[in-house]
């Protein structure tokens, strides 16, 4: 069992939802309730990781990433050392692979809420963010909860995109799933079971644990 | 701290418009659907913004598009009543309340909003959830709400969009009976947007009636009521007077007998205590005249009355106006039978009732409209 494998992808997947939460949140938002030009495009963009092969993915962030192109560049100026093959790189590769579970789910939580309500907030004297919080949140949290979860059960079980953009260096980039493949290449299947087995039980919890919580939240609503 | 409001839009939903609301006074908005009376309430609200248009409340500016003042909806002192309830389902009858009471301070809220409750009858349900409500609660929580996001500020409104049209036809005549008791308690401008003849008339001290965005009458509710014009928009067989009677006893075959200023009347079961004030609509086209006073006839309902005036349209019918002691109410006639009983200004005339003619609903409860209003 390859724990320091483990903690890094529980790390890599918690900044990856401390990241989206805001994000999931206020373009969830917007998307469900302001109606613009190029909409459809946004949506469709917001989307793409989830057909694209994590391949293809993987490389085109592997060469956006790199020391050659802007976003590498910047970051080489600012930190002193690349980003491509670090655990920065992951965590950004991760944020943009995991924006369609981040903002679907929460889109379709804030378009659930009946337009009547958030009139009705307003004529009660709540500013956009009172209503945010006191309104729509709350009604729109089961969604917000979902795609939470379902972020921080992919960026677990991510493999293509991490191997491309981060390789395979223990404690900085190897992952839990990544750290499984290195053991079946070294026929090591002991090994590759027992942290298979983890990763699905770890799996089940996380998702057991958002219906639950969104059953709770049903109950406090009817 | 009145209410004016002019505004103009072209498009979809045209609208050309400019009334005010005294403090105090309930304004009923009446028109076809489609008419644009929803949109003129939202525009009012802030929900909804006109080309062109000035909304003034007690001098505060919440509206300018000449000078570019649009307050947002939060920023206006408006309560408003929504068709479907929109209370927040995540919170009980008495937080939906709270909600709206941020400008008060906090040691207060819960006790403010606790009255209020009371106030619309929902003592004991303050800590329901709205799906544990039935239809006429959650609009009684609505308007505790909007009444809340009124309370203590002036400049203040109360927009009522057609609030009782969601609920069963009971509810209803409970809810206008509540609204007639409250109207004491309420000291801001009130609109109501309806399209139900019977709420306007039974509520409103006046009228504004519009059709295709345009102003087709405006006036007193009795005026409204009998201005051909606002008859061509809402149509003939809702014309209608209000006529004051007393309950004077609840006979033993279901009967209840009012005492009217000229005679008594027998109506279908009238609640009501013996004594109680109500007003009974009478729709204009229910109403026989009669030179003579019938014999023999199954109608019991036959009062003497007085023409003030008699009106032609364009049909074949005239509306005789009938004094019935202070009261005044229509009766709807061909201009046949006008000229075989000659009627003219002056006449005494007989008017004869059919009792089952006039619905339970039809019935309200005498307001205090013409005490002075107190403070919510």
């Amino acid at each position: 069992m390859d724990w320091t494998a483990l903690f890094l992808s529980l790390r890599l997947a918690g900044w990856t939802v401390v990241i989206l939460l805001p994000v999931s949140v206020f373009m969830g938002r917007f998307l469900a309730f302001h109606p613009f030009r190029g909409k459809g495009l946004v949506e469709a963009l917001v989307m793409l990781p989830l057909v694209l092969p994590p391949t293809v993915f993987g490389f085109y962030l592997l060469t956006s990433f790199g020391r050659n192109s802007a976003i590498g560049a910047f970051w080489q100026d600012l930190f002193g050392h690349q980003l491509v093959f670090t655990f920065e790189g992951l965590v950004l590769a991760s944020v943009i692979f995991n924006l369609p579970f981040a903002i679907q789910p929460a889109q379709r939580g804030f378009e659930a809420i009946p337009r009547g309500l958030r009139e009705a907030a307003a004529c009660s004297g709540l500013s956009p963010f009172g209503s945010l919080w006191r309104v729509e949140l709350p009604l729109a949290w089961p969604g917000v909860m979902t795609a939470m979860v379902l972020t921080f059960a992919h960026t677990l079980g991510e493999f293509g995109i991490v191997l491309m953009v981060g390789g395979s260096i223990p404690g900085e980039t190897r992952t839990i799933a990544i750290a499984i493949y290195d053991r079946v290449q070294a026929f090591d299947q002991a090994s590759a079971g027992i942290m298979s087995a983890s990763l699905v039980a770890i799996s089940l919890f996380t998702i057991a644990l958002t219906y639950w919580l969104s059953a709770r939240v049903g109950r406090r609503l009817s | 701290m009145t209410l004016s409001v002019k505004m103009r839009a072209a498009g979809a939903i045209p609208l050309d418009v400019a009334f005010s609301v005294a403090p105090g006074e309930l304004l009923a908005l009446v028109g076809p659907s489609g008419s644009g009376k929803t949109t003129l309430l939202r525009s009012i609200a802030g929900l909804w913004q006109p080309d062109q248009g000035q909304i003034t409340a007690n001098g505060a500016v919440w509206l300018d598009t000449g000078a570019g003042v649009n307050l947002a909806p939060y920023q206006r002192r408006v309560g408003m009543v929504f068709q479907s309830y929109a209370l927040f389902p995540h919170m009980t009858a008495v937080q939906n309340v709270t909600v709206a009471m941020d400008h008060l301070p906090r040691s207060q809220r819960a006790a403010e909003a606790r009255r209020l409750l009371d106030l619309v009858n929902l003592t004991g349900l303050a800590d329901r959830k709205p799906a544990q409500l039935s239809g006429g609660q959650q609009q009684r929580v609505a308007l505790a709400r909007a009444l809340a996001r009124t309370l203590g500020v002036k400049p203040a409104a109360l927009l009522l969009d057609e609030p009782f049209s969601a609920v069963d036809r009971a509810t209803r005549e409970r809810l206008h009976a509540e609204i007639i008791g409250l109207r004491q308690h309420l000291s801001m401008p009130v609109i109501l947007v309806t399209h139900d003849m019977n709420e306007a008339q039974t509520l409103a001290d006046r009228m504004l009636v519009i059709d295709h965005g345009h102003t087709v009458a405006s006036g007193a509710t009795a005026d409204v009521m009998s201005d051909p014009q606002a008859l061509r928009t809402m149509g003939i067989r809702e014309v209608a007077a209000m006529l004051t009677a007393r309950i004077a006893a609840h006979e033993d075959d279901g009967m209840t007998r009012l005492d009217t200023a000229t005679g008594p009347i027998w109506l279908p079961r009238v609640d009501g205590a013996i004594g109680a004030v109500t007003r009974v609509r009478i729709l204009a086209h229910e109403v026989m005249l009669s030179r003579a006073r019938p014999q023999g006839l199954s109608a019991q309902n036959i009062l003497p009355a007085t023409v003030l005036a008699i009106r032609r349209g364009d049909g074949p019918g005239v509306m005789v106006h009938l004094a019935v002691g202070d009261d005044q109410i229509l009766a709807r006639i061909t201009r046949r039978a006008a000229q075989m009983l000659a009627l003219a200004p002056d006449d005494c005339v007989h008017v004869i009732l059919k009792a089952m003619s006039v619905a339970r609903n039809q019935i309200t409860a005498e307001t205090s409209k013409h005490t002075p209003p107190g403070p919510v």
